[in-house]
């Protein structure tokens, strides 16, 4: 044991030996681990740019800690396992200080471990499922709480809906995100018969038999809408069939969790008006900073056409809060700035301000925006302020009881209220 | 509808007086009420616009229903968007008449401000816009007011319809007028027992939606012989729903056959006939989709024509590609089926990464021709999809012709002959080098023409042809290798069977079962559903 530890301080000793020489180079290293081909390509792509122009921003106002910032761009082409190579790869062999990174759930599961083993830093922009909250992650896209759960809220309350479609891609996040809908409605008293849950594969083209079921569900007497966590490319021929079959959003409204400005340009949205989306930023939304900021992207991919949406806002505070959280602790120390980070404050591109919760999840606004025939989307309606992002789900029996606080004395991804404990988990 | 607007808007445009009268048959007072007050609080203003006006505000509800309904900054007058050569102006919503310096395309957001709607509203507009309607002169129009306004009637309607009911000429809308004064009674309470009873007769023959709704809520009513009978009328309509609801799915098993017969009746060429292990298939469809998307890009104006034209192009590139491949690489590699696999695969991968640098890896948009989407509405129950619709007629046509190619012309009978005993033909004369060069190219040009159907249905991106590849095969083992009646046969078995499947087990399970029953059946029968028989076979 004692023995293991020596040749382990030794080979530390070494590796930092080893290191030295890149340590002193004289630029802060960011990653970028976003897929730039594939079926996420579509959304994914736009959040790389998004990084590039915050970080040649940052270089216009004199970079950090007196040094530029350089951008490693790598990609994981849609391929899961692949994010873990390349999360690696920055880690290791390009000696990043932070990662920005991962869209889908099973992506961000597949570079976890590394980032673990590696003591990474990344930020993970994107709404996803929660039941997750590690130590060397900054989730700021929505968590369920803020995001699917209002959404449902809307749904019931302003709409009148009674009955439900589930409708998702074969993964992690909508299969969690439906099991927590699932619970929470019927905790509502929606009865289980008034939930269908669908599930199909990544790409899938051929949405005729279950926009048919689904219209077959919406005509036996009660409200009906589809909350839809379908993802990627698959989300334009299903809208495609949904207008082909005539399904309008006044007879069955479709909100979507996946499904923003960016997915919709390009798209003839003629049928889909009316179709719902929640999310914590549109573009839409009137406000000074969005404007500076959607001009500066406008610039910065010289296209007057391009569009902005959730998870760049996401990106953009996520970006922020990394340069505020450096400057503060006076380097880039992982450690050092995860603990820097909490508390951390940016103001939203819509108003308001994102705080930077003791469980690395942000407080943000809630928005629900029904599309419009120009691409873009017309909020109907809003949390009065900010909502806290909950990384353990209150409606899941198996997390309920569970909280994060990556502060001290708790220090832990995964505590117990109840038999107060640390299950151990690393995340 | 839209198209009835937009063209309207067009000749309007042209026939342009300059000359424009400031009377407006809707107050300004209201108007500038519309114009000021938020999208939450807009509805009453509609109301009261809907009650003082009536006829008159037909227009503005319709301009403001289609979202283009515009007010000018600086007048808060009203105007509607229309779009001329490509440039959106605006005209006055009442007339449809230009407005002195509104007709101008560099009239901009600046200048106007776009009036928004929301569902709530839409569901308003269309009630208030039906109710108006009922008085039209079109009979088609007055039938769609009237099925528009089954889903909420109250007591104002009812009137309304019971007052037209009797002076009603057109057999149809007659019928959907007493369907509405049905479903009343039906509702009323305090109607007789009898008379609700025959309402509720009356109401079970009708698929419509809204009948069904009604009827639902009738299963709670007090009275038992009122709730027996909307049970009874309920599972009639059921009865007749779930027929169609058979003849739908079959549509869409039919459809998915279609596809999968398209993407692997060109496999079925160069795999069945010519016996080479195509990896690069796939790629050809792919090509086909990107041709598609080139050819929209160079006739933007004429999207509607763009497939006439792209089918043929897809074909030459696609089969010109075939042929190169053929000549440059597997002609090099005959009777050494794994290194053409190899080979292939590897010509597969360098297409895509070839695409993604010329078109980015992004998917592109390749625009639907208006006459392919929208649907075939049969019954308010059952509509085939327009664009499922044209691709079925279309794969049958490939198929035809295909055949008759390979069965009536000197270049099918060469094709069978050197598939069949290569040496042999050698010694006939025929040209074997040039047979398998044109064979392989026309394998991969109907790959192409597929490649152009697929595009209206799925995305068009550098991975397009990975996700047909598998089924392909599939097809063709499935069906036979070398017989395009097996190819027929298995494209339409696995496609129906996956769509009957689909709703019990759903996509992803659906998919997995097809695939193990296909390596069973293989098991058993390993030359597929219709094995080649003689000596060519072996």
């Amino acid at each position: 044991m004692k023995l293991k530890t020596l040749a382990s301080a030794i080979a530390l000793s070494g590796a930092t030996l080893i290191a030295l020489p890149s340590m002193a180079a004289d630029t802060i290293k960011v990653g970028v681990l976003h897929s730039l081909s594939g079926t996420m390509a579509i959304s994914e792509t736009t959040l790389k740019d998004t990084v590039l122009m915050m970080v040649e921003d940052q270089n216009k106002k004199g970079g950090l800690l007196g040094k530029k910032l350089e951008a490693v761009v790598v990609d994981p082409a849609s391929n899961w396992p692949l994010f873990a190579e390349k999360g690696r790869e920055l880690l290791e062999q390009e000696k990043v200080d932070v990662i920005f990174g991962s869209w889908t759930s099973v992506s961000r599961k597949s570079v976890l471990p590394v980032l673990e083993e590696l003591n990474g830093l990344m930020f993970y922009p994107v709404q996803y499922e929660g039941e997750e909250s590690s130590k060397n992650v900054f989730y700021t896209g929505a968590a369920p709480n803020q995001q699917a759960i209002p959404a449902v809220d809307y749904l019931i309350n302003e709409l009148g809906v009674e009955r439900f479609v589930l409708a998702g891609t074969d993964y992690v996040y909508p299969r969690t995100t439906n099991k927590i809908l699932e619970a929470y409605l019927k905790a509502k008293g929606v009865a289980a018969s008034d939930i269908m849950i669908n599930y199909t594969p990544f790409g899938h083209s051929d949405w005729q038999s279950i926009v048919s079921d689904v219209k077959k569900f919406g005509s036996e007497g009660k409200k009906t809408a589809v909350v839809s966590t379908i993802n990627g490319d698959a989300n334009v021929p299903f809208y495609k069939e949904l207008g082909n079959q005539g399904i309008s959003a006044e007879d069955i409204p479709v909100v979507a969790f996946s499904v923003g400005e960016e997915e919709l340009s390009g798209l003839d949205t003629g049928p889909l008006v009316g179709h719902l989306a929640a999310w914590n930023y549109f573009q839409s939304v009137e406000s000074d900073a969005n404007e500076e900021f959607i001009t500066k992207w406008k610039a910065f991919t010289k296209d007057a056409n391009r569009v902005t949406n959730d998870p760049m806002e996401a990106t953009y505070i996520g970006f922020k809060m990394w340069a505020n959280a450096v400057t503060e602790a006076g380097t880039t120390d992982v450690d050092a700035v995860e603990q820097a980070m909490i508390g951390q404050e940016t103001p939203n591109l819509t108003g308001g301000v994102a705080v930077m919760n003791k469980n690395h999840h942000l407080s943000k606004p809630v928005l629900i925006g029904e599309i419009q025939d120009d691409g873009q989307f017309e909020v109907v309606w809003s949390t009065d302020g900010v909502v806290a992002g909950d990384a353990w789900s209150d409606f899941l029996p198996g997390s309920k009881d569970l909280i994060s606080d990556w502060t001290a004395p708790v220090k832990c991804g995964n505590y117990n209220t109840k038999t107060k404990a640390c299950s151990g988990q690393n995340y | 509808m839209r198209h009835l607007i937009a063209l309207c808007c067009c000749l309007f445009g042209l026939l342009s007086l300059p000359a424009f009268s400031a009377e407006s048959p809707i107050s300004k007072e209201l108007l500038t009420e519309l114009v000021d007050t938020k999208l939450s609080k807009l509805q009453p203003v509609v109301a009261k616009i809907e009650a003082t006006s009536g006829e008159d505000a037909l227009p503005l509800f319709n301009t403001l229903l289609a979202g283009k309904l515009y007010y000018v900054r600086a007048t808060k007058d009203v105007v509607g968007q229309y779009t001329l050569d490509g440039d959106k102006r605006y005209q006055d919503v009442f007339t449809s008449q230009d407005v002195n310096g509104l007709d101008k395309p560099s009239f901009g957001s600046k200048e106007v401000k776009k009036i928004r709607v929301n569902n709530k509203l839409r569901v308003y507009l269309r009630k208030a816009i039906a109710g108006i309607q009922l008085t039209s002169k079109s009979p088609a129009v007055r039938e769609d007011a009237v099925h528009a306004l089954l889903a909420k009637l109250d007591k104002n309607t009812v009137e309304i319809i019971e007052e037209l009911y009797p002076k009603e000429a057109n057999k149809k809308v007659k019928e959907a007028m007493g369907l509405a004064l049905a479903l009343n009674v039906a509702n009323d309470k305090a109607a007789t027992v009898s008379s609700r009873l025959k309402a509720i007769e009356t109401l079970s023959g009708s698929l419509e939606n809204s009948v069904r709704n009604h009827l639902t809520k009738l299963t709670n009513d007090d009275n038992a012989s009122v709730v027996k009978a909307a049970n009874g009328a309920l599972e009639k309509i059921a009865q007749r729903a779930n027929r169609f609801a058979f003849i739908d799915q079959l549509f869409f098993g039919l459809s998915l056959g279609s596809v999968l017969l398209l993407a692997s009746i060109g496999l079925a060429i160069t795999f069945g006939v010519m016996g080479v292990i195509n990896m690069a298939h796939g790629e050809m469809i792919m090509l086909g989709a990107y041709t598609t998307y080139v050819v929209q890009l160079l006739m933007p104006n004429h999207i509607d024509y763009s497939i006439w034209v792209a089918i043929p192009a897809a074909f030459m590139v696609s089969g010109l590609m075939g042929v190169l491949i053929e000549r440059l690489v597997i002609s090099r590699l005959h009777g050494r089926p794994l290194e053409t696999l190899l080979a292939t695969f590897g010509i597969s991968l360098i297409l895509q990464q070839l695409v993604r640098t010329i078109f980015s890896p992004l998917n592109r948009q390749v625009s639907t021709p208006s006459w392919m989407s929208g649907s075939w509405e049969i019954n308010p129950v059952l509509s085939l999809t327009l664009n499922r619709l044209y691709i079925l007629a279309f794969a049958l046509l490939v198929f035809i012709i295909l055949v008759a190619i390979l069965r009536k012309t000197s270049l099918g009978l060469n094709v069978r002959a050197v598939s069949q005993n290569r040496n042999m033909a050698k010694a006939m004369g025929v040209k074997t080098h040039r047979v398998d060069a044109m064979t392989f190219g026309l394998g991969s040009g109907i790959a192409g023409v597929a490649g152009v159907a697929l595009s209206q249905l799925t995305n068009v991106g550098p991975n397009l042809g990975q996700a047909y590849i598998i089924d392909s095969f599939m097809v063709v083992v499935f069906g036979g290798v070398g017989n395009l009646l097996g190819t027929l046969v298995a494209a339409f078995s696995l496609g129906i069977a996956t769509k009957f499947l689909e709703p019990t087990t759903g996509a992803v399970l659906a998919a997995i079962i097809v695939l193990v029953f296909i390596i069973l059946f293989i098991q058993k029968r390993p030359k597929g559903l219709f094995p080649q028989k003689g000596r060519a076979a072996e």
